[in-house]
Formats: C-alpha cells, sequence, structure tokens
C-alpha cells in the first residue's frame, strides 16, 4: 500500500507542477488591458484525478494473481484482421455518399487527399526510404500548376490534371539532383528547405501567381463536359439529366473524383512494388551499399522515387486546387508536409493500408474531436469549469498529441508493421 | 598464355590525400580462384571496391575480359558479369530471402530465374528450407549463403567475394569454402576472394597476393604461399589452422 501512494503522491506532484499554471491560471480581457485570474478548483480537480487514477493504477496492476502482461501484448490484432479491414474499408469509403450528409463527404474528400498524399509520399520515405520533409513542395506545384493553367489558357480540370503531374513530376527530380549524395538527416533538411523555397517563390513571384493574394475562381471539375451549376443549362448535368441542381451533387461528383485518384495511386505502388524498379526501391532503403554492388543504378532508382511520389504529389495538388476554388500560398505550409509525414510514419513505413488507417484517424479523427469536445464543453454549465466550456474544442491538439505519443509507444513501428513480400514462389 | 579475365596494372586509389593502394599489379586467369590475403586495412577490400569503381582508381588501369572498365559507372561494371558478395554481406534484412536472390537476378536482365534458383539452392540447400523467410532473421552463416547466392543469381563470369568467414563459426566457413571450390570445378566459376582468414584461402586457392599496407608483396601459388615462412609468420602463428 505505502508504495502506492508514494507513487501517486509524485505524479499528483508533477501534476501540480503542470497543470497549476496551464489550467488554474486564466488570462483574460479586463478593463485595463489583460488580466490574470485564478481558477484554483479546476487545476485541483485535474491533480485530483491524477492521484486517484495513479492510485487505481498501481493496486489494479499489484493486486493479488494478476500476471504480467503488457498493453502492448493486449493490443495484438488477430492476424488475418487486414485481409477484411481493407475491403471493408473500401466498400465504406465508395458508400460513404449514400449517407447524403454534406458533413461526412466533405470529411471524407479530406480523408482522402491526405490519404492519396500520404501513398504518393509513402513511395518516396516509405518504399525507398529518403525521408522528405518538403512532400508539400509537389502539391504547391500541383495546385499552382493547374491554376495557371486554367487561369491562362482556360484549360479544363481533366486537361490539366495529367499536366499538373508531370510538372510536379519535373519538380521531383530538380529535387532529386542536388540530393542524390544526401542520406538521413542531411535529406531531411534539403527537403525541408525546398519546400520553404517553392512557397517563397509562389508568395513573391507576385506576376505570376499572385503572391499572397492567391488565385481564385479556379474552375471546377466536369462530368464528361457536363457543368455541376445551380442554373439549368443544357450543358450542366442538373440540366443534361433533368433533376433538380444540388449543391451536394458537386460534392459527392468531388468525393468520387479523389477517391478514383487515390485509389489510382494505390493500385500503381502496388503495381510498381511487385516490379524489379519497386524492389530496387526496398532494396535502397534497406542497403545502398548492397544495391551498387549488384549494378543497380541508384542515381535513376532514387530519381524515379522522387518523380513517382511527386507525381500523385501533384495530382492531389491540382484536386486541391479544384476543390477549394482558390489557392495561395499559406495552403502550402510546413505543417501539410509534417502531417502527410506523421500520416506515412503512424500508419507504418511501406503498408498501403497502414497509411489509410493513418489518415483516418490523423484527419478524421481530429475533425471528430474537435466535435466531440464541443458537444462536451456545452454540456459543461458547472461553476467548476467557468471558462474552460467554451475552449474545451482548442484542447484537441494536446488530446490528440497525447494518442500520438501513446500510440507510438504500444506499437513503435506504426499502426500496421508487417511487410508484405513483393513476391511468391 | 591467354589473356588474363581481369587484370590491374600499376591501380592507385585515395580516399582523399591517403593513399590506399599503391602500383597494384594483379592478374585474375579464367576459372582461377585467386585469393588475396593481408592484415586489418590493408588495402584488400579498397582493392576489391576499386574494380568496381567505387572508389575509383587515380591511376593505372583496369582491364576486364579485354575491355578497360577504369573509368566505367559502377553500375555498368556490375552488369558485365562481375557479381559481388560484400563485405559484411549486407543482405536485405526486410525482405525475404527469396526477393534478395531476386534482386541478383533482375538486375543484370536474367529470364531463367527457376533455373538460377534452383542452381543456388542445391549449392546452398539451408537457403530453400528459408525462402520465404525474411533476411534479417537468418543466422550468419545462412546470412554469407545468400549474399554468395544473391551474387550467382546474375550468372557471373567473375565472383568478388569479400571477406565471407567474417565471424563465423570455423564449420560454417568450411561450408562455404566448400561450395566455392564445387562451384569453381563444376562451372568453371572465375573467383577472386579477399579473405584474412589466410589458411583457408590459400589451401582453397590456386594463387595468391599478399597485400601489405596498399602494395602487393609477394605473390605465388596457394601451396608456395603457405610454406613460406614470412607468412607463417605473419599470418599463420595467431591460430588460423581451423
Amino acid at each position: 500500500m505505502r508504495p502506492a501512494v508514494r507513487d501517486a503522491v509524485l505524479s499528483a506532484l508533477i501534476a501540480l507542477g503542470l497543470f497549476a499554471p496551464m489550467v488554474g491560471l486564466v488570462l483574460s480581457n479586463g478593463e485595463q488591458g489583460l488580466e490574470l485570474h485564478g481558477r484554483p478548483l479546476a487545476a485541483a480537480v485535474v491533480v485530483a484525478l491524477v492521484f486517484f487514477g495513479r492510485l487505481g493504477m498501481h493496486l489494479w496492476t499489484h493486486r493479488p494473481g494478476h500476471e504480467a502482461r503488457t498493453i502492448r501484448k493486449s493490443l495484438k490484432v488477430p492476424a488475418g484482421t487486414s485481409k477484411f479491414l481493407a475491403p471493408a474499408l473500401l466498400a465504406a469509403a465508395v458508400l460513404l455518399p449514400l449517407t447524403g450528409s454534406r458533413y461526412y463527404v466533405d470529411l471524407g474528400t479530406l480523408v482522402l487527399t491526405y490519404v492519396m498524399l500520404g501513398w504518393g509520399l509513402n513511395i518516396v520515405v516509405g518504399l525507398a526510404g529518403l525521408l522528405d520533409l518538403g512532400y508539400v513542395a509537389f502539391y504547391a506545384v500541383g495546385a499552382y500548376s493547374y491554376a495557371l493553367l486554367a487561369e491562362t489558357f482556360g484549360l479544363g480540370f481533366w486537361t490539366c490534371l495529367p499536366l499538373a503531374g508531370i510538372l510536379a513530376a519535373f519538380a521531383g527530380i530538380l529535387l532529386g539532383f542536388p540530393v542524390l549524395r544526401l542520406r538521413g538527416d542531411y535529406l531531411a533538411i534539403v527537403t525541408l528547405a525546398f519546400g520553404e523555397i517553392i512557397r517563397v517563390v509562389l508568395i513573391n513571384w507576385v506576376e505570376l501567381t499572385h503572391g499572397p493574394n492567391g488565385i481564385t475562381d479556379i474552375p471546377r471539375p466536369t462530368l464528361f463536359g457536363l457543368r455541376f451549376s445551380m442554373d439549368d443549362g443544357d450543358d450542366t448535368v442538373a440540366g443534361f439529366f433533368g433533376i433538380e441542381a444540388e449543391t451536394i451533387q458537386r460534392v459527392i461528383f468531388l468525393y468520387y473524383v479523389i477517391l478514383a485518384l487515390a485509389l489510382l495511386t494505390n493500385w500503381v505502388t502496388l503495381r510498381l512494388r511487385r516490379m524489379p524498379l519497386g524492389r530496387a526501391w526496398e532494396a535502397l532503403r534497406e542497403d545502398e551499399i548492397a544495391c551498387k554492388s549488384l549494378g543497380i543504378n541508384v542515381t535513376n532508382t532514387k530519381l524515379t522515387a522522387f518523380a513517382t511520389g511527386a507525381l500523385f504529389g501533384g495530382f492531389a495538388g491540382a484536386f486541391f486546387a479544384t476543390r477549394q476554388a482558390f489557392i495561395s500560398p499559406e495552403s502550402f505550409t510546413f505543417i501539410e508536409s509534417a502531417t502527410v509525414l506523421a500520416i506515412v510514419v503512424l500508419g507504418g513505413l511501406g503498408s498501403q493500408l497502414g497509411v489509410a488507417l493513418a489518415a483516418l484517424v490523423m484527419v478524421g479523427g481530429l475533425e471528430m474531436l474537435r466535435d466531440l469536445l464541443s458537444t462536451i464543453g456545452e454540456q459543461m454549465g458547472s461553476e467548476l469549469f467557468s471558462g474552460l466550456a467554451g475552449e474545451l474544442p482548442t484542447y484537441r491538439m494536446l488530446i490528440f498529441g497525447l494518442a500520438l505519443v501513446v500510440m507510438m509507444v504500444l506499437r513503435p513501428r506504426g499502426l500496421v508493421s508487417g511487410r508484405t513480400p513483393t513476391a511468391r514462389l | 598464355m591467354t589473356a588474363p579475365l581481369l587484370s590491374l596494372s600499376g591501380v592507385s586509389t585515395y580516399y582523399g590525400a591517403i593513399q590506399a593502394l599503391k602500383n597494384v599489379d594483379l592478374q585474375v586467369h579464367e576459372g582461377e580462384i585467386v585469393t588475396l590475403i593481408g592484415a586489418n586495412g590493408a588495402g584488400k577490400s579498397t582493392l576489391m571496391m576499386t574494380v568496381c569503381g567505387n572508389p575509383r582508381a587515380r591511376a593505372g588501369q583496369i582491364i576486364y575480359d579485354g575491355r578497360d572498365i577504369t573509368h566505367e559507372p559502377t553500375h555498368l561494371i556490375m552488369r558485365r558479369q562481375i557479381a559481388q558478395a560484400p563485405e559484411g554481406r549486407r543482405i536485405f534484412g526486410r525482405m525475404t530471402v527469396y526477393e534478395n536472390l531476386l534482386m541478383g537476378a533482375e538486375t543484370s536482365g536474367q529470364t531463367n530465374v527457376p533455373a538460377l534458383l534452383d542452381q543456388v539452392c542445391d549449392l546452398f540447400p539451408r537457403l530453400r528450407e528459408r525462402l520465404t523467410q525474411r533476411g534479417g532473421t537468418l543466422s550468419g552463416g545462412e546470412q554469407q549463403m545468400l549474399a554468395i547466392g544473391r551474387a550467382l543469381m546474375a550468372r557471373p563470369r567473375l565472383l568478388l567475394l569479400d571477406e565471407p568467414s567474417l565471424g563465423l563459426a570455423p564449420l560454417v566457413v568450411r561450408q562455404i569454402f566448400g561450395a566455392i571450390r564445387t562451384l569453381n570445378k563444376e562451372t568453371g566459376l572465375t573467383v577472386l576472394l579477399v579473405e584474412q582468414n589466410a589458411y583457408q584461402a590459400l589451401r582453397l586457392a590456386h594463387r595468391g597476393y599478399v597485400l601489405v599496407n596498399g602494395a602487393i608483396t609477394m605473390a605465388g601459388t596457394g601451396v608456395e604461399l603457405l610454406a613460406r615462412p614470412e607468412i607463417r609468420a605473419a599470418y599463420l602463428e595467431g591460430g588460423h589452422y581451423t
């Protein structure tokens, strides 16, 4: 009993040190500028929670007859789950628009954009093992390619999509050349810089990109030449099929476009993995010197990995531009690269299913958490948490960060850590 | 006598300002096993890597099969039916044994993979049992067999082996050296073997070279070199009679 109490007291002291300023003090706008208020009760509740939680945990793990069993073991997923999980996820993705909820379809589109970016980056980081911190650069190149081609030459989305991909792939090769000899940390720094260079160029090359103002009125994609529009013209989808025009039709169409693009990325990656080129990427990740001794052209192998990854980043960028109808350099900051890289790492380097799951958790889960927290916040009318209720959603990043840390402790090699062999006898 | 399959003349290699190979002359004839012995840091591995063009020779000439390959890019050299099992094995740990072997065949454009696979598995039956296992889960000896097998999948004329006995039990070393001898006898494969295990290597090889501080100091047949008192003193008295 005594060690349990001592452990709990220590934890509570640490919690006090942390949460006394973080929860116990509030700044607010008063008559003479900022005013500092105390919120001792809320801090006390948090510390008490830690104390009793820690005490309970200690007593639970040391109860008589308890065998040592780590959480990691109890989290073990039964083998073969992934066989059913992937088709189930795909079916859910295809059927999602049937819910008819604009909220879910919009969220699904966002998640799928990140799934596609994750799969694209997975080629570079997961398969070829080249740590790329500037993936957003290719996303930006794709988006601006489409936006500028549409604005300048009046080209449509479907014409520009391959062009945007190709231009992004060229950017990938352009980045690839100077970093061929770099590995690990050094490569990461140069790619990080590349991402920033692209963004800074977009901000400052005002004649071409309109600088920080961005590009507006980017045309929406068409369905075999039919527009999605509220006016009932013959060249609109609604007019052609003789149905009532609704905004949700376009939203659902965009959803299926990104679903198709993401699936294309997945299909190409899976195909390439089984081909000599894909195997060479993976061999490169494992051991560059061994690759050289086998006669693999390391230069070309790296460049194709960069180019292929960038190609899909470019596709995703063009889609992003057409979906938002407005882009500016602000959409392409480092945090985007970091998010996509986190998705790849959290999912498990090289695992397609893992990346999809991680994108679902990181993008979809984060949004859901925001809604959940605001609902809880509205329910908490008590004096105890005065001032906390409205700002609860702002804690979501804190909770989310904690969840990521716990996740990586429990599954250090990502959600799906096993590697599927690319060739069978 | 016919021209050698591989011939180095006056080769010097540098790492920055440090000279690692000094004016090295070496010949390997078709169908021969030639070994290169020497102490740590004598430049044995450097010589082997120089043949592969990484690092490049700063002086001298490397002729393979009548062609000057001194300035060719590494990946093209390795496609001229030269295969290498690099030092420290360097197998692809997360890939299966089968995938590892495929890597050897694919880069050299081999089409008849099943037949090659059979040959390698006949030579190293242990690999056949482990084809679907991940390379990293193999024992050290099996990994060495895999490294040699991977090189053989390219159907080389010249096999470069860099310290295949490194860190292996004597019994396993005998197995591997036995396999090299079998290969050489049955298929006429030419082998350049870099070794620290001088006794085993000289017994296996037709001819040997001794490398000291980047320069060749002695050359001769395996039996001759084994009988030399200098060799016995420098490389064999340390308990290498295994």
